[in-house]
């Protein structure tokens, strides 16, 4: 499973600090991080330890299988996020 | 002898007043901080901007409380700097004054028609669905069938799920009781929102644009035509776009796609390169112009809309909203940048526009950088600001004031503002407002006028 972060996000920081294995992106610094929306959870790194949902300002962390129907879409989107990241990745020479 | 304590003055409790206070209080190991409100509630937008449809923001206000107001910051409501205490008056008692003011006007679009009644700021539509006591007293007519809204933020995405939310959706919201009554009786049954340049620089945040397309019982629509993007937009956008541009192209090629809905109780026309030219009407808004636009690459790279030399279509509608940004208006003794509309800062430090250092004196939030960003840019504005000032102090860069100590300032606020809203009068009227609120399975139930929140304020918990 993962945790997924839905499109309510207002980019308060606390879930980078407390995240033990550094999946949610963009980080403070990263070109991206202007311009990025919301933040993400990397669902291939995530590992579900509970510490982003703990400190989540306004509760709109939640492990996929607990998603309210409203932010069902925020699954796809939090992967496609780093898809789209490792797809550049590969093609910048 | 223990150095007296340093005494923060934070004028304005909007979030990057809150944000700053909290840093404040965690860096500072003491600092006796004061937050200074015009209005008798605090929170600023989170209370009077985020729409009542988006709870689950509003929970922030509970981080802001316990990271201030129950660490012992104080809140000095229904007091406003510049009118009721000067900023002198703050530098003689304070350490340090910290200006978090935001930017608490519009920008206009100056075409002709804009002042016709009906034609209005979506600022001022928010402020008043919101119960924002300064917008109480204004009156939406809703009674024509077409709303038209001018932006392509979020501002404008709200305004348009307002006018189109059904009361059913509306009534389990904390919108304002008058807002609430008259959105019941309105009669609109299309907004068409009008976006400059193209689908790929739209403003929205997708989030918000996804929105627009689930809401129960109103049509999306879009063109499938304005979707097809010019050479200059499709270069921008693989070179440069955003993963949000990109996601919002897609949701707007599926919103394109969805088939015609038959019984709708409402529309939403998503029409983008078009621009605003004249609004029209006799004694009120009757219509206005519209002309396309095409998107051309200016010297510096940027993309802008440049007008296409066509015929006009002209749009009937009762109601315009125009939401093309906000921007911040000067503060009194203090200077203010007239292109930018910020105070003149380096990092938070304010300066005078020959660049001197005026010490004791910062800016966080919009006042300090302009109306960019979400909630959460704050908490890292309010970061480098609070850092300057800790940094300033242990340098020794900030002498006390000449009249330290809170019962000198407390004497002067009492002769002043006898109606002062303290923490005490906060908690009572949010007491009261969410006691409403349980009375009728909403989640607050305002008060929406000056006189209320005063009113509520002096009720003994």
């Amino acid at each position: 499973m993962t945790y997924v972060i839905a499109g309510s996000c207002i980019k308060d920081d606390s879930c980078i600090e407390v995240c033990p294995v550094d999946c949610i992106h963009p980080k403070l610094g990263a070109p991206d991080f202007e311009t990025a929306e919301q933040l993400y959870i990397d669902p291939e790194v995530c590992i579900d330890c509970d510490a982003c949902v703990e400190a989540c300002p306004i509760d709109v962390i939640f492990a996929d299988f607990e998603l309210p129907e409203k932010y069902e879409y925020a699954l796809g989107l939090n992967a496609e996020f780093f898809a789209e990241q490792s797809t550049a990745e590969r093609t910048t020479p | 002898m223990a150095r007296a304590r340093p005494r923060v003055a934070i004028v304005g409790a909007g979030p990057a007043g809150a944000f700053a206070a909290a840093c404040l209080l965690r860096g500072s190991g003491g600092a006796e901080i004061d937050l200074f409100e015009r209005l008798p509630t605090p929170w600023g937008l989170l209370r009077g901007g985020v729409a009542p449809d988006h709870q689950e923001i509003k929970r922030l206000e509970d981080t802001f409380d316990r990271q201030t107001l129950r660490r012992g910051c104080r809140f000095l409501g229904n007091v406003e700097v510049g009118v009721d205490v000067s900023h002198s008056e703050l530098m003689r008692h304070y350490t340090a004054v910290v200006y978090a003011t935001g930017a608490q006007t519009d920008k206009s679009l100056g075409i002709p028609g804009e002042d016709l009644p009906g034609s209005r700021a979506a600022t001022e539509f928010v402020g008043w669905y919101n119960g924002h006591p300064d917008y109480r007293e204004l009156e939406f007519d809703l009674s024509a069938q077409r709303a038209v809204v001018i932006g392509n933020g979020n501002v404008a995405a709200d305004v348009a799920r307002i006018l189109t939310l059904s009361a059913g959706a509306l009534e389990c919201t904390d919108v304002a009781d008058h807002a609430l009554e008259a959105l019941r009786a309105s009669r609109i049954e299309e907004v068409i929102v009008l976006g400059r340049r193209g689908p790929a620089q739209a403003a929205f945040t997708s989030a918000e644009l996804r929105e627009l397309g689930h809401l129960e019982g109103v049509e999306i629509r879009v063109d499938p035509e304005d979707l097809e993007l010019d050479a200059v937009s499709h270069q921008w956008l693989e070179e440069k776009g955003s993963f949000t541009a990109r996601t919002n192209l897609e949701l707007l090629r599926e919103f394109a796609a969805r088939p015609a809905r038959r019984g709708a109780r409402r529309r939403i026309d998503l029409r983008f390169l078009r621009s605003p030219v004249e609004i029209r009407g006799t004694e009120r808004v009757e219509a206005i112009d519209i002309r396309r636009n095409e998107i051309v690459r200016t010297d510096d790279g940027s993309l802008k809309a440049r007008a296409l030399q066509e015929d006009m279509e002209t749009i009937d509608c009762g109601l315009v909203l125009r939401s093309v940004g906000y921007r911040a208006v000067p503060l009194p003794d203090v200077p203010f940048d007239e292109r930018h509309f910020v105070l003149p800062n380096d990092q938070g430090r304010v300066r005078t526009p020959e660049g001197e250092p005026l010490r004791g004196v910062y800016a966080v939030g919009w006042i300090k950088r302009g109306p960019t960003g979400i909630l959460g840019t704050n908490k890292r504005d309010a970061e480098e600001t609070v850092n300057c000032l800790l940094e300033d102090l242990r340098a020794g860069e900030l002498p006390a004031p000449p009249r330290p100590g809170r019962a000198d300032l407390d004497t002067l606020l009492a002769e002043r503002k006898p109606d002062l809203v303290t923490v005490e009068g906060w908690r009572a009227i949010d007491g009261q407002e969410l006691d409403r609120g349980r009375s009728e399975s909403r989640p607050r139930v305002k008060f929406a006028s000056r006189d209320e929140l005063l009113a509520a304020a002096a009720v003994p918990r």
